[in-house]
């Protein structure tokens, strides 16, 4: 049980009860949809974008509490970001969730974003924490998926779906 | 029925567990609990040492050689194919097809009958509890032929509507394709009524007998179905190997699936000649190896008997139903009158997959997902459930364990 109250803490299961940024806007000029077809997880984004920062930021879906709660938090820390700094999280957050980056022992940018390390040890969970961040990397570059009006996401099959566009 | 009555010594189960040494398994440091049989079950000792006998000893490549070795895995591997045919009460042992499993099985029926005997504008029925291995090849089919697929609605129990089912039938209608048992609810069909509506319109009836075959006896003759098929892997053998029975006069006008060798007669450039059948649909070098561990696997599953087998997980099921249904804001999806050992459930708040992993934590393996049947999720509104599935292996505790375990989630969620 302790195992699982490292992954599952009190801060995840706040997030996963009541998310941040919740619902999605209308005037969006960024949006991105992720699924993981493996659990049914699915994230919608929506933001708005203007001098190259993050101005809103709003998600919706269906997800288990990690997705919810990596969306939650996720959209929290990149409000009023620039697009380059959001992007440095995404590679850091998921090398935080794949074990290549230790949080601790590395610079990062990750602050409370750190909960989220113990999904390392849990190879089938490690999808759900990146969704969102594959999802935001995705929206903030509409071009990685010219043959797609709406950008969509799938991280079925891959263990670190973001790497492919790497 | 109430849990205290249960007779649970039908057979010896403490005996039946030692023939499992993966049973004995620590994971996470607690005893494996395993609940995921649907997905797969487990093998037995006995088919173990089939296959280390098979390959220390006995290994070749089958009715292609004249010497020993070649000849001793021909015999065994169509011995196999003997024990399969008296496992579904086949006829005749050329009615049963060895095919990767279930999938490929259904497959082979979409390619050599389908294409041949389904056109366009012609219907394709199939039941709301398919797993996606028995709607997309003829989602495929309807594709290339301009064919139709009509679909058997169920009721909140996650039955089939009998009175639907029969008004989708006319003319036009060419095939069924049905579920024996719901991987996704556990629903036991009424396979006999229907195939035997679906024949007064001259319509083949193909079951999807996966979660069935290893539940349960099975008559293939009694049914009277055309095609049945089902995946050695969930009936403690290996993967790899599964079985296609069909009536020998369909098998014998349909056409072939694969191209190869071992499935021909004669070739020239100009033509080549099928084999009969069942070689007509074995293309290329089977899964020998896996035929015969699966023939194994049966001999096992027969010393036990499908009949005290089903009767064993009945009463696992009802156990688990009244103290899973006990629990306040859990609720079990799929409740048909009449059920086989798959108990798919939703705890209020809580997603499968934190289910799964919180479960997993105590060595509990349960699957969850929406089990290859997003139409069956689509119409319970929910994107996934989780599945507790027994095998005849499962004891009353490991479910008083999962009972725990499901409390333990309600707690960290709370
Ligand atoms: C009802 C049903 N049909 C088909 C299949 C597919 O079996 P396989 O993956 O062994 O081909 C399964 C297994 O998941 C099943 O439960």
């Amino acid at each position: 049980m302790s195992d699982m109250r490292q992954l599952y803490q009190e801060v995840i299961l706040d997030h996963n009860r009541k998310p941040r940024n919740f619902g999605s806007i209308l005037a969006a000029n960024r949006h991105a949809e992720g699924h993981n077809p493996l659990c049914g997880d699915h994230i919608k984004l929506t933001m708005n974008v203007s001098d190259n920062k993050i101005e809103t930021i709003a998600f919706e879906g269906e997800g288990c509490a990690i997705c919810k709660a990596s969306a939650s938090m996720m959209t929290g820390a990149v409000k009023g970001k620039l697009v380059q700094d959001a992007e440095i999280m995404i590679e850091e957050f998921r090398g935080m969730a794949t074990g290549t980056l230790d949080p601790d022992g590395q610079d990062n940018h990750l602050g409370r974003l750190k909960v989220f390390v113990g999904v390392k040890d849990l190879p089938s969970r490690v999808k759900c924490a990146i969704l969102p961040w594959h999802t935001l990397h995705a929206a903030l570059n509409p071009a990685l998926n010219p043959t797609q009006a709406e950008p969509s996401i799938s991280t079925e099959g891959e263990a670190d779906p973001v790497s492919d566009h790497a | 029925m109430k849990a205290e009555n249960l007779n649970f010594d039908r057979f010896d189960i403490e005996k039946v567990r030692a023939d499992f040494p993966i049973l004995g398994l620590q994971v996470s440091g607690k005893p494996l609990v395993y609940l995921d049989n649907a997905a797969s079950s487990q093998m037995p000792q006995a088919v173990i040492d089939r296959i280390v006998q098979y390959q220390t000893a006995e290994h070749s490549n089958i009715h292609r050689a004249v010497h020993y070795l070649s000849e001793l895995a021909t015999r065994e591997y169509e011995e196999a194919r003997v024990k399969v045919q008296h496992f579904l009460k086949a006829q005749e042992a050329r009615e049963i097809i060895f095919t990767r499993g279930t999938t490929e099985a259904i497959n082979l029926v979409m390619h050599g009958y389908g294409r041949a005997f389904i056109g366009k504008g012609d219907e394709i029925i199939l039941s709301g509890l398919e797993h996606h291995a028995n709607i997309v090849p003829w989602q495929m089919l309807a594709q290339e032929k301009g064919a139709i697929l009509r679909v058997i609605p169920m009721n909140d129990a996650g039955e089939l509507l009998i009175d639907e089912f029969e008004a989708l039938f006319n003319e036009k209608t060419k095939f069924l394709a049905l579920t024996h048992v719901s991987n996704a609810l556990g629903t036991v069909n009424p396979v006999k009524k229907m195939i035997a509506f679906a024949h007064r319109h001259g319509v083949p009836v193909l079951l999807d007998g996966a979660q069935a075959a290893p539940h349960q006896p099975v008559d293939v003759q009694d049914l009277d179905c055309d095609f049945y098929a089902f995946s050695g892997h969930k009936l403690c053998g290996p993967t790899g190997i599964g079985v296609l029975y069909g009536k020998a006069k369909l098998l014998e006008k349909m056409q072939p699936f694969q191209g190869g060798g071992d499935m021909i007669l004669s070739v020239t450039f100009e033509k080549t000649t099928y084999n009969v059948i069942p070689s007509k649909f074995e293309a290329g070098t089977p899964p020998i190896m896996a035929a015969i561990a699966l023939g194994a696997a049966i001999d096992y599953l027969n010393g036990i008997g499908l009949a005290n087998i089903e009767a064993y997980e009945k009463q696992l099921l009802d156990y688990a139903t009244e103290k899973v249904s006990a629990l306040n804001g859990v609720r079990i999806i799929g409740t048909a009158a009449k059920k086989a050992a798959v108990l798919s459930f939703e705890i209020k708040g809580v997603h499968p997959h934190d289910v799964g992993t919180i479960l997993n934590d105590d060595g509990i393996a349960i699957r969850t997902g929406h089990h290859c049947a997003q139409p069956v999720m689509q119409r319970f509104h929910v994107p996934a459930t989780a599945r507790a599935s027994f095998a005849f292996y499962n004891t009353r505790q490991e479910i008083d364990k999962l009972v725990v375990g499901i409390r333990k989630v309600q707690e960290m969620f709370s």
